[in-house]
């Protein structure tokens, strides 16, 4: 017994030590030493497509600048605050955060403002940076997003629309549904998925659709629900058109098949490539960019007349 | 006078047990409880939503069951073996990474990345079985390290094969529409939708009833699940039956798994984690024991369709969407209760 069970530890042992070697040492860094640690720390669920783009953008700026990036997330507050307190014992010499749960990461935030590290906000959190005490922001402001795309449903002559969100609580996709909310003269109902599971994404769009025949567009928050959604609506014999927030290579080609109508573009990957890059600013020159207000990212439609253009760089990962 | 008490008292006795034994023959089996809750469900969405009584919304829900029940009935006959899968959500997330990795990038057919896949799911299966054989750890515990070890493989495998967290878009492959009609076809029959997962549901369920109920395989299992060292002492293989029922959640991931894949083209690799609990809950609110050794397949095809009618009812009924997961939890633990009070009263007549 006690040797099978060795064993089977041994086998264990084995199996993580090969996973270690798969792993990715990180940023490879250029051949002179790195001046900085900038650790980026996100709420993002491992595992989105959307996520990935980010950090390649952060990667490319910590490649270029030649400092050293730490990238960690979790989707919960508490995981994210006590992120913050983990690279501070790092010695990191700045902080790029999403600021997606403000209550919960303030006092954190204003401990690494004590310890003389600069943070500086990103994609989430653009109604709480400046009250936080961050230096800048980047990112799209997810309310003025939002109202761009009611202004849209309104010119198309919408009567009533939802707003697929798949991360209830979320601060920036609430803020997105709000904003449609304040300037669609029609009617907004917002549903909610969970995570990525797309057979119940799309079975529960199906059901509204069935219980609601008015609706005429369908928005999804996150892009990798932009397919389910059209498949959602061809199943139920809807006529609703569907949009969505944020792109990935999929809805890009959708887009030029004329499926999807446009995608509202925050630019992730320019958001991560900015958060480092002020950082390094601020660091070996002092700049603080924005001059007190936000980097915005987007909102930028991509739609059928520019698709093209876009596609080029979908492919690569990078849109 | 003898004679007559004798010539009477027989067919008497006869009498009282006979209906007696059908009653206590239908209403003792583990999925009546669950049907009581079909039932109790059915009629409150029927009445307070009018779109619920559409065909077409009825076709929608049987599809979300599906999903969940087409698992949920290996999970229950696992757990009717007396023991738990905690790795099968994200299982089937591995199943169609598989299948989509190796089909894109090794092998340019999808069959190839199906068949791929089903080695894949059941080799995690067998080792799902083997450890907790070898290990004699509790099947909790086990599972729950697969389940951690895939969550991450799942994501660093394709990261690093990919170069992104989802994998390539696989719709246009060679063999991609002969997959999609064995997997995730569709038939249309006037306005309604139907998907051929509900029908591979339905046969899943009535296989693991009549395997349950009529065969020795059947048998082992319960006895496995209710009386491990019995079963042994008399003979019975139970380390093959165990590994065997992890495989057999294994073949049921990767079913799935390739449903998903065919259905929505794409998976990102984060997508799965929490369906497990959804599949134990069905086989539970089906009428299987935590314990092992007591339960029944088709009960876990009624708890996945409470688990479906419930999802989408909250929809069809209009609720507001801030408490559409009180509602779901709320409309499940009353469904829940309800089977768990007809069950006693059966049991007690």
């Amino acid at each position: 017994m006690i040797s099978i069970q060795k064993k089977a530890l041994l086998a264990m042992v084995s199996a993580a030590a090969l996973g270690a070697a798969f792993m990715a040492p990180g940023v490879a860094s250029a051949a002179a030493p790195a001046h900085y640690t900038f650790a980026m720390i996100t709420h993002g669920q491992p595992g989105d497509t959307f996520w990935d783009i980010i950090r390649k953008g952060a990667n490319a700026a910590a490649i270029k600048d030649n400092v050293k990036l730490i990238y960690l997330a979790n989707p919960t507050a508490s995981g994210e605050a006590q992120l913050i307190v983990n690279v501070l014992q790092q010695n990191v010499d700045g902080i790029a955060l999403t600021l997606a749960f403000p209550d919960s990461l303030e006092p954190m935030v204003k401990k690494a403002i004590d310890a003389k590290v600069p943070v500086v906000g990103f994609n989430a959190g653009g109604d709480n940076w400046k009250q936080a005490g961050l230096m800048s922001y980047v990112g799209q402001d997810e309310t003025v997003a939002g109202e761009a795309v009611g202004e849209k449903l309104n010119t198309e002559g919408v009567k009533s629309a939802i707003c697929v969100d798949q991360q209830q609580g979320a601060v920036q996709l609430e803020a997105r549904c709000d904003g449609i909310k304040k300037s669609f003269k029609g009617n907004l109902f917002v549903l909610y998925v969970p995570g990525y599971d797309m057979a119940s994404a799309q079975s529960r769009i199906v059901a509204k659709l069935q219980q609601d025949s008015t609706i005429g567009y369908v928005v999804t928050l996150g892009a990798p629900f932009a397919p389910t959604a059209l498949q959602a609506v061809a199943m139920s014999g809807s006529k609703a058109k569907v949009g969505t927030f944020d792109l990935t290579p999929r809805a890009t080609s959708l887009i030029k098949a004329g499926q999807l109508q446009w995608a509202v573009d925050q630019q992730p990957y320019v958001e991560g490539y900015e958060a480092v890059d002020l950082l390094w600013l601020y660091k070996t020159n002092g700049d603080v960019v924005g001059g007190g207000g936000p980097v915005l990212t987007g909102p930028t439609f991509v739609d059928s007349t520019n698709v093209d253009d876009v596609a080029r760089f979908a492919k690569t990962g990078t849109r | 006078m003898t004679t007559v008490t004798q010539g009477v008292a027989p067919p008497l006795a006869r009498r009282q047990v006979a209906p007696q034994a059908l009653w206590k023959k239908v209403l003792k089996r583990p999925e009546v409880g669950a049907l009581g809750g079909v039932i109790l469900v059915f009629v409150f969405f029927y009445c307070i939503a009018p779109p619920f009584r559409q065909l077409a919304a009825f076709t929608t829900i049987l599809y979300q069951s599906a999903t969940l029940g087409i698992p949920a009935v290996a999970v229950a006959l696992l757990m009717i073996g007396g023991e738990f899968d905690l790795s099968a959500g994200v299982a089937v997330t591995t199943s169609s990474l598989a299948a989509a990795i190796f089909a894109t990038q090794v092998f340019g057919n999808v069959w190839a990345g199906v068949a791929v896949a089903l080695v894949v799911s059941l080799a995690i299966g067998a080792l799902n079985g083997y450890l907790l054989v070898k290990t004699k750890l509790h099947s909790f515990l086990v599972t729950l390290s697969t389940f951690l070890m895939l969550q991450g493989l799942n994501i660093a495998i394709t990261k690093l094969v990919t170069g992104s967290v989802a994998t390539d878009d696989i719709s246009t492959m060679a063999g991609f529409n002969s997959a999609h009609a064995v997997f995730a076809s569709s038939i249309t029959i006037g306005k309604v939708n139907l998907s051929i997962a509900i029908l591979y549901w339905v046969i899943f369920a009535l296989i693991g009833t009549w395997v349950l109920l009529r065969t020795r395989v059947g048998n082992w299992i319960f006895a496995v699940g209710g009386q491990g060292d019995s079963a042994r002492a008399v003979g019975i293989p139970v380390k093959k039956v165990k590994i065997g029922l992890f495989m057999l959640v294994g073949f049921a991931v990767w079913f799935t798994g390739m449903h998903m894949l065919f259905a929505y083209d794409t998976v990102q690799s984060g997508a799965g984690i929490g369906n497990e609990l959804l599949y134990i809950a069905s086989a539970v609110v089906g009428g299987c024991l935590l314990t092992g050794g007591y339960g029944s397949a088709a009960g876990s095809a009624l708890g996945a369709f409470i688990f479906g009618m419930t999802t989408e009812g909250v929809i069809y009924a209009d609720w507001d969407p801030d408490w559409f997961m009180y509602f779901v939890g709320a409309m499940l633990l009353l469904a829940t209760v309800f089977n768990g009070w007809l069950r006693a009263r059966a049991s007690s007549r």
